[in-house]
């Protein structure tokens, strides 16, 4: 029991991370019906960014939670512009193109991120500043949580709090609901969708770069290969929990994490990458609305 | 038919010119073959800067024979058949009288059969899979195989450490990990010990406490980690959060300054095998360390980088002896090291065309690789 | 669409086999071993986008896990020869009584046909869940199958698992290996005759119905589930072609050779060739095949460049080089004619 315990704490707070990326993911595909293959890369340049920042204002050597914040800041914010960036030089001119043609612009930026980070970056792993150093927190018998693991898991459920709030609470919220529920009628009443959609992008990237900071915290390796996975898997998180609904996204992040990490403590950790993808699969032939999702008929 | 036959020798005309690459009379051309892109281009890089520094070296003391090293460098993109594509360029194309690489043995066993076809010698810095010098008598490396390194470990664990009950967690994508797990376990349970655990990650990954809290259920004594630096210190690091503060136990691919930039304290305590003691105060060390240092702007070198570095000065050598350019020579001399003084250790080639050399313990203590103990090959 | 004018039948048959050989013997006389390894992917390449084309291009499905299928081809032949050589070879020579010549010559087909038909069972498998998704939900996927078979492959030790397989038979008067350009090629051109034939026939067309529309292609009977899985089957087996190429003209099969960076390569062949002419995929194939080597001085942007061009293309040219038409002589002709 006590090993389940620690397993079930350990996938919380690995899910946590896939939350917050499949909140981008989400959000983009809920507005433009487009998997964001980039976004993976945004949370590796969210990450790498809080490194070269923590250095840069000398904050890694004295950890500070005031240091940390203003870290995730600038990551979020350069994120962010970059997000907005991709959407505008990459999907926007093929908003009226056939799906695929989006798909594989996403799949070439992400490529091309990846790549020119090696290049940019180096390719040797870095290692994250450690803006906030770990205790362990409860130490019940076997079982330990640290308290790395609730921040992660507390930031990311407020995140997620403060994302439902801004979509369903506020003006721009409601925008993007209306570019999302039917795109032409929303352009129809005036919502000035190329805004929205920025916007979307910028929200979602951001997000992803509070991911790759605090994963930094927790998992200190950072790389510029080091989003081609936990992007994939955050996408089957979406998918899991219902692509366009925001609990979906973190649902699903929790959930995949869990899974993940049941399956490696309890069957086999080689299957553990696969895991994912049969999750994937499974969803989206038994329910491809997602756990939280609305079945959508497709119109002639 | 005279058209044709024209057009034939106009075609083999052009495909001549192509294939023959302009050769100053002066040089010597050595080709190595890397992942300098690629998902294991940390390692690809890190051995060209050894190879490329040994090679500035001998040219800046005047060549070897008199002539030029020309090295010419081909990336595989971290793909075997790449590597065959590079090695294949090297040896047709630009005409090297010898190969250095590969780093992982996949990629070392998709080229090496083209240099055995060729009869071009091919020395490898860093693929330790024993069929890679089975592939013929040209092929050659210069560091451990999986045998001698898993059972070495496998015998510490049990002679010095005392353990009985050890659980390993392996990458499974690496050949070098599986491999050395393999005869770890082989060796260690044939002194008697008992392997209780094995779980598996993949090289990339980040989080390992699945694993690790599955290997914390069956109460190891050690356990053994025969992964690569870039996952090395997050494993020591989580396996240490979760209360795990039994010994850990690596090989040489914990060798680099990011185990312990990332695992810091978690890591202190660590047993791994290697080539050499960076604080063995040997003036050949010291100096290789001071002079890779300042060619690559303070780096310090890992294992990959002085790999490559003896791998290197091993060909070198090699053609000294020879006399001549000749890869016949070469290969004849290679396999006749008897003593070459590398950075890693007194080395000879064996029979089987594999490095023989003292391996060293050496323990993590203050940030620090300390120096435990060596051990002669059998 | 412009439909090409003339279908190669078997005369043509004919001459692309004494092409083919002279093809081999003039590049033999080069002895080039560089050479022939860059042709070789490059015929490699061609299978692998000529059948991706039809499931991409043709019937507008989206699969990004193509890699997948050509790891089985490669790794089920590199097995059977690892494997079945001695049995094969015994049999022939002790139960059938002919020579070992004659065993060479039917080993290959055999090889082929093993490595083909598994990857097809794997695409009838893999399509069965899959086709019924959309668009990018396809893709995605497809994606996971192509891991999923990666990760399933890696985990089975008798194959060599994370050392890789070395294709050679135990016994070394059976160990042959097919790595001639005749032989490599003469797949190549079988393939691309095989899936224009297809294309452009009368099933090709209802592949086309169900790229176009699939609704309404119901609606005039045309079994779409069916017809995807169909085109999935057979891309399938041909990609397993392109796989069994793979293993024998390397010697050996690891599994980092069929990652998804592979499978979006393949992508890029038919994006670049565009998407529904097999002669653009030929080109784009032989292309992406050929830059890289070209650009080895600067080897280090290449992967750069490659994301470029996708970006590129999609951008500026998305129905790609030569978009639904094929190549045609006619279009170099067409100067000629005076408006009257």
């Amino acid at each position: 029991m006590e090993v389940f315990l620690q397993q079930l704490i350990n996938g919380v707070a690995w899910g946590s991370i896939y939350a917050l990326i499949a909140l981008g993911y989400t959000m983009v595909y809920g507005v433009l019906k487009l998997i964001n293959f980039a976004h993976g890369e945004v949370y590796m340049v969210g990450a790498m960014t809080g490194y070269y920042v923590a250095r840069w204002l000398g904050v890694d050597a004295n950890p500070s939670a005031g240091g940390l914040l203003i870290v995730l800041l600038a990551a979020m914010m350069v994120c962010a512009a970059l997000g907005m960036l991709i959407e505008r030089i990459a999907y926007r001119p093929l908003r009226r193109a056939p799906r695929l043609a989006p798909l594989i612009t996403a799949i070439g930026v992400s490529l091309l991120l990846q790549n020119l980070g090696q290049i940019v970056f180096g390719a040797d792993p870095k290692v994250a500043p450690g803006l906030l150093s770990s205790r362990v927190l409860v130490q019940a018998g076997s079982i330990a949580v640290t308290s790395l693991q609730v921040v992660i898991f507390a930031v990311s459920l407020s995140l997620c709090a403060g994302l439902t709030f801004a979509v369903h609470r506020t003006r721009m919220g409601k925008a993007m609901r209306a570019v999302s529920f039917d795109r032409e009628a929303a352009a129809l009443m005036g919502i000035p969708i190329d805004r929205v959609i920025a916007y979307t992008f910028a929200l979602g990237s951001a997000l992803a770069a509070a991911a790759g900071i605090l994963v930094g915290l927790s998992n200190p390796k950072i790389d510029p290969l080091m989003g081609v996975m936990p992007g994939l898997k955050a996408f089957v998180a979406a998918v899991l929990g219902g692509i366009g609904s925001i609990p979906g996204a973190m649902l699903g992040g929790v959930l995949m994490g869990i899974a993940e990490t049941m399956v490696s403590g309890y069957l086999s950790s080689t299957y553990r990458d696969a895991i994912a993808f049969v999750i994937l699969i499974g969803v989206l032939v038994l329910r491809p609305e997602g756990l939280l999702g609305k079945p959508e008929r497709e119109k002639v | 038919m005279k058209s044709s036959r024209l057009g034939m020798g106009l075609l083999a005309a052009l495909a001549l010119a192509w294939g023959c690459q302009k050769k100053e009379a002066g040089e010597i051309r050595i080709g190595e073959y890397g992942s300098l892109t690629g998902n294991t281009a940390t390692f690809g890089q890190s051995t060209h800067k050894g190879v490329l520094l040994a090679v500035e070296e001998a040219n800046a003391a005047g060549g070897v024979l008199g002539k030029k090293i020309t090295l010419i460098t081909e990336d595989d993109q971290s793909k075997p058949e790449e590597a065959r594509t590079a090695a294949l360029k090297l040896i047709r194309q630009d005409k090297v009288i010898a190969l250095i690489g590969e780093v992982a043995s996949s990629r070392s066993l998709a080229a090496a059969p083209e240099a055995q076809r060729a009869k071009i010698p091919m020395i490898s810095s860093a693929s330790t899979n024993p069929q890679v010098t089975q592939v013929g008598d040209f092929i050659f490396r210069a560091c451990f195989i999986d045998p001698f390194q898993g059972g070495t470990m496998a015998r510490f664990a049990f002679e010095d450490l005392k353990v009985r009950r050890v659980a390993m967690l392996v990458d499974i994508k690496n050949d070098y990990s599986v491999g050395l797990s393999q005869f770890f376990e082989k060796t260690f349970k044939e002194l008697g010990g008992e392997i209780i655990a094995s779980e598996s990650y993949s090289e990339g990954d980040i989080e390992f406490r699945a694993q690790l809290t599955k290997i914390r259920e069956s109460k190891p004594e050690a356990i053994f980690v025969p992964g690569y630096y870039t996952e090395a210190g997050l494993i020591a690091k989580q396996a240490r959060e979760l209360g795990l503060a039994i010994p850990l136990l690596g090989g040489d691919g914990w060798d680099s300054t990011v185990t312990l930039e990332i695992g810091k304290e978690a890591v202190e305590g660590v047993y791994f095998s290697n080539h050499y003691a960076s604080d063995d105060p040997s003036p050949r060390i010291q100096e290789f360390i001071a002079k890779f240092k300042k060619r690559w702007e303070g780096e310090v070198p890992d294992a990959m980088a002085v790999l490559g570095y003896d791998a290197a000065n091993m060909l070198l050598d090699a053609i000294r002896r020879a006399g001549e350019p000749d890869p016949i020579k070469i290969r004849d001399q290679l396999a006749a090291t008897k003593e070459f003084a590398g950075v890693t250790g007194d080395m000879m080639i064996d029979a089987d065309r594999n490095a023989r050399k003292p391996i060293v313990i050496l323990k993590i203590e203050g940030g620090k690789f300390k120096f435990v103990k060596s051990l002669a090959p059998q | 669409m412009a439909v090409p004018k003339k279908l190669p039948n078997g005369a043509g048959l004919l001459i692309a086999f004494v092409s083919l050989v002279a093809f081999d013997r003039g590049f033999s006389l080069l002895d080039n071993a560089y050479l022939n390894q860059v042709l070789i992917l490059a015929g490699i390449n061609i299978v692998l986008a000529v059948s991706l084309n039809l499931i991409n291009g043709f019937t507008g499905q989206f699969s990004i896990g193509h890699a997948g299928f050509m790891a089985i081809g490669a790794y089920v032949s590199a097995a059977a020869s690892v494997y079945l050589s001695v049995p094969f070879f015994s049999f022939v020579e002790n139960s059938l009584g002919w020579p070992i010549a004659a065993g060479q010559l039917l080993f290959f087909p055999f090889l082929l046909a093993l490595g083909g038909l598994a990857a097809a069972l794997a695409g009838f498998l893999v399509g069965f869940p899959v086709l019924r998704l959309r668009g990018d939900y396809l893709a995605i996927a497809t994606l996971g199958f192509g891991e999923i078979i990666r990760v399933l492959i890696l985990n089975v030790e008798a194959v060599g698992g994370a050392r890789g397989l070395s294709v050679a038979s135990p016994d070394p008067r059976y160990d042959i290996r097919y790595e001639g350009l005749f032989a490599v090629f003469g797949i190549v051109v079988l393939t691309v005759w095989a899936l224009a034939r297809l294309s452009y026939s009368i099933r090709g067309r209802a592949y086309l119905a169900v790229r176009d529309d699939e609704v309404a292609a119901e609606s005039i009977g045309v079994s779409a589930a069916r017809i995807k899985s169909e085109a999935f089957v057979i891309s399938s087996f041909f990609a397993g072609l392109a796989g069994v190429l793979f293993a024998q003209s390397q010697g050996y099969v690891h599994t980092n050779s069929f990652t998804f960076l592979r499978s979006i390569e393949a992508i890029a062949f038919v994006v670049l060739g565009g998407m529904g002419s097999i002669t653009g995929c030929i080109l784009a194939a032989v292309a992406l095949t050929v830059a890289p080597e070209v650009l080895r001085p600067v080897a280090e942007y290449r992967m750069v460049a490659y994301a470029f061009i996708l970006i590129a293309m999609m951008l500026l040219r998305p129905g790609g080089l030569l978009g639904m038409k094929e190549f045609s002589w006619g279009w170099f002709f067409r100067r000629k004619e005076k408006p009257s």
